[in-house]
């Protein structure tokens, strides 16, 4: 465990010092802080605006850190050949991949962290500027908003799927393909309705039935976007944080274990 | 020999001391700070000249480009209210340079369909339901008058969310207001009154608007209500201003006695306020609750608010009863 733990340290620390993660953390804050600029425009809706622009540059720039940073953990250490190094060392293959997966989400998690603290900066902001202005806040939540948490948590259990995702099919394929496919991923998990309703609108019975399969296999991203709930003060329940949550958990654990068996049978040569 | 000096040599030219170093240190940023400023000013100088000779078609947003809303929701993935306030802030300055630029009826065209789309992202959308209404419900030339579409809006919003009172007080206000209709407008406040949760002043507002029916007095207490209970600035704001022009209503009734009685007097219309003032009838130019003269229209002698006034157009073209009486 230590040995994980080492390994996902090294890799935050790592991530911490990578431009890329500073540049998309910067923009996520930088989004946010332009959003009462927006909302000057939007007829009374400052706050809303806040909060909605808020979650969604949170999620955005999310995205793009657990693609981006997913798809080149593995293919950055094999291309450097950094790899031999570290497996020449007592480190077995499933450690190696299981720390640098916890560095992932760990930096993952920071970035979210840094964000949804600048968001919250700019809604105590909105709250005094918006008793001086008499501007009216959404109907029946504060401005600031201990609520929001609740989008931002599931927020970053979804991007944890598709940071696992991403890991996983760096293990097979090149960093474009692995790209491609992460992004692919993320769109179709969106469609788990459409998909199971496919039927309706195909006459082939097979290509409806793949479908309704696949939407039974593939993880609901849709299921985890509570932040409309939320930011219209609409009761999302612990029970159903708990269940999407460990729902995500078990998808994370699903990828983590396909990557597991591939990168263990993988020529490293 | 150093290289700098070498190639000077080489050349017969003389040496330009650290030339290279001072190219490396400074000359390239420099360069790269001169080429990127002319390449954003050639790409400024050549959008000003596209815009100089108009659009393809002169209106980036023409009539019926808002896309459907149900595609717009599919493919929005997780980004939905964040696109919903996208297209509200799109119907709000499609809606606001319209009424600025005087913009007839149908060029408000695309606004339903831009607030169909911001609603179908977020269907608890309360503003956009709301003050999308009131946009729609607005007649030319300040908005495209189109009551209609105000209650089809409104009632989206109560299929979805059917336990806010608020969405059939509105629906109560818009067959009061612009349709003309107090019956059917008490009926939606007595609905609305029967949601829990609804204000104690809805049902007396039912029975007051058909009782008063449609006049000033139904109105002013309609709009002193939303004035009173709106939670939000901008509805507050047009309350004040329908109550304003309620006011400029009454004031004309008042002007319009005392050129009643110049004529009586004189046998002939005001040409001016002049007239009025030197004949001692007015102490002052009237003017209306924003401080704009009325206009006194000659021969006729007809009086009105100003174009320039904040309260033009009046309700009814001017002419709402001030008590109709049932």
């Amino acid at each position: 465990m230590s040995v994980v733990a080492t390994i996902a340290r090294h890799v935050l620390r790592d991530a911490v010092r990578n431009r890329v993660l500073h540049g998309a953390t910067l923009l996520g804050v930088g989004m946010i802080g332009a959003a009462p600029v927006a909302g000057r425009l939007a007829a009374g809706q400052d706050v809303k605006l806040v909060k909605d622009l808020g979650l969604a540059a949170i999620e955005l720039t999310g995205l793009f850190v657990a693609v981006f940073m997913g798809i080149r953990l593995l293919a950055r250490e094999i291309e450097h050949r950094t790899l031999d190094a570290v497996l020449s060392k007592p480190i077995r293959r499933h450690q190696f991949v299981l720390g640098q997966f916890g560095g992932l989400v760990a930096a993952l998690a920071l970035a979210l962290a840094v964000m949804a603290i600048g968001m919250y900066v700019v809604l105590a902001a909105a709250a005094w500027w918006v008793e001086d202005t008499v501007l009216a806040p959404a109907p029946a939540a504060p401005v600031v908003d201990p609520a929001l948490l609740k989008a931002v948590v599931l927020t970053f259990v979804q991007l944890a799927v598709v940071a696992a995702a991403a890991l996983c099919f760096s293990t097979v394929a090149s960093p474009a393909v692995a790209a491609a496919s992460t992004c692919g991923f993320y769109v179709i998990c969106h469609f788990g309705g459409e998909l199971r309703n496919l039927g309706s609108v195909v006459d082939s019975r097979f290509a409806a039935s793949l479908a309704a399969g696949l939407s039974y296999v593939l993880p609901d991203l849709a299921s985890f976007d509570v932040k409309a709930a939320v930011v219209h003060a609409q009761p999302v329940t612990v029970g159903y944080m708990a269940l999407t949550a460990g729902s995500g958990a078990a998808y994370v654990l699903a990828f983590l274990v396909l990557a597991l068996a591939v990168f263990a049978k993988r020529d490293l040569t | 020999m150093n290289e700098p000096q070498a190639r000077a040599g080489a050349s017969g030219l003389p040496p330009a001391r650290g030339g290279n170093e001072r190219l490396r240190r400074w000359g390239r940023p420099a360069l790269s700070a001169v080429a990127a400023t002319l390449l954003v000013a050639l790409g400024g100088t050549l959008s000003a000249l596209r815009d100089r000779g108009g659009g393809p078609d002169g209106d980036r947003y023409p009539a019926g480009s808002a896309p459907r809303p149900d595609a717009v929701r599919r493919v929005a993935l997780s980004f939905k209210a964040v696109l919903a306030d996208l297209y509200w802030i799109r119907a709000v300055q499609h809606y606001g340079r319209t009424r600025l630029a005087g913009g007839r009826a149908e060029d408000h065209a695309l606004l339903y369909s831009l607030l169909d789309v911001a609603t179908t992202l977020d269907p608890r959308f309360d503003a956009a339901h709301r003050l999308g209404a009131v946009f729609l419900a607005e007649p030319s030339p300040g908005g495209p008058g189109r009551p209609d579409l105000a209650v089809a809006l409104l009632r989206k919003g109560m299929d979805y969310a059917p336990e806010r009172w608020e969405y059939l007080q509105d629906l109560g206000f818009v067959h009061y207001w612009w349709l003309h209709d107090p019956e059917g407008a008490a009926r939606w406040f007595e609905r609305a009154a029967d949601l829990p949760g609804a204000p104690w002043w809805l049902r007396p507002l039912a029975a007051v608007t058909l009782a008063e029916g449609d006049d000033r007095a139904g109105a002013r207490a309609l709009w002193a209500q939303v004035r009173d209970s709106t939670g939000d600035a901008w509805v507050r704001g047009e309350a004040i201003r329908r109550l304003a022009q309620l006011d400029a209503l009454d004031a004309l009734d008042g002007y319009r006695h005392v050129i009643e009685g110049f004529f009586e007097r004189t046998g002939r219309r005001p040409r001016s306020w002049r007239e009025l003032l030197a004949a001692g009838d007015l102490a002052a130019v009237p003017v209306d609750p924003t401080g704009v003269p009325y206009e006194l229209t000659t021969p006729d002698g007809t009086i009105a608010v100003s174009r320039r006034s904040a309260l033009f157009p009046l309700p009814g073209g001017g002419s709402l009863p001030e008590r109709r009486g049932r």
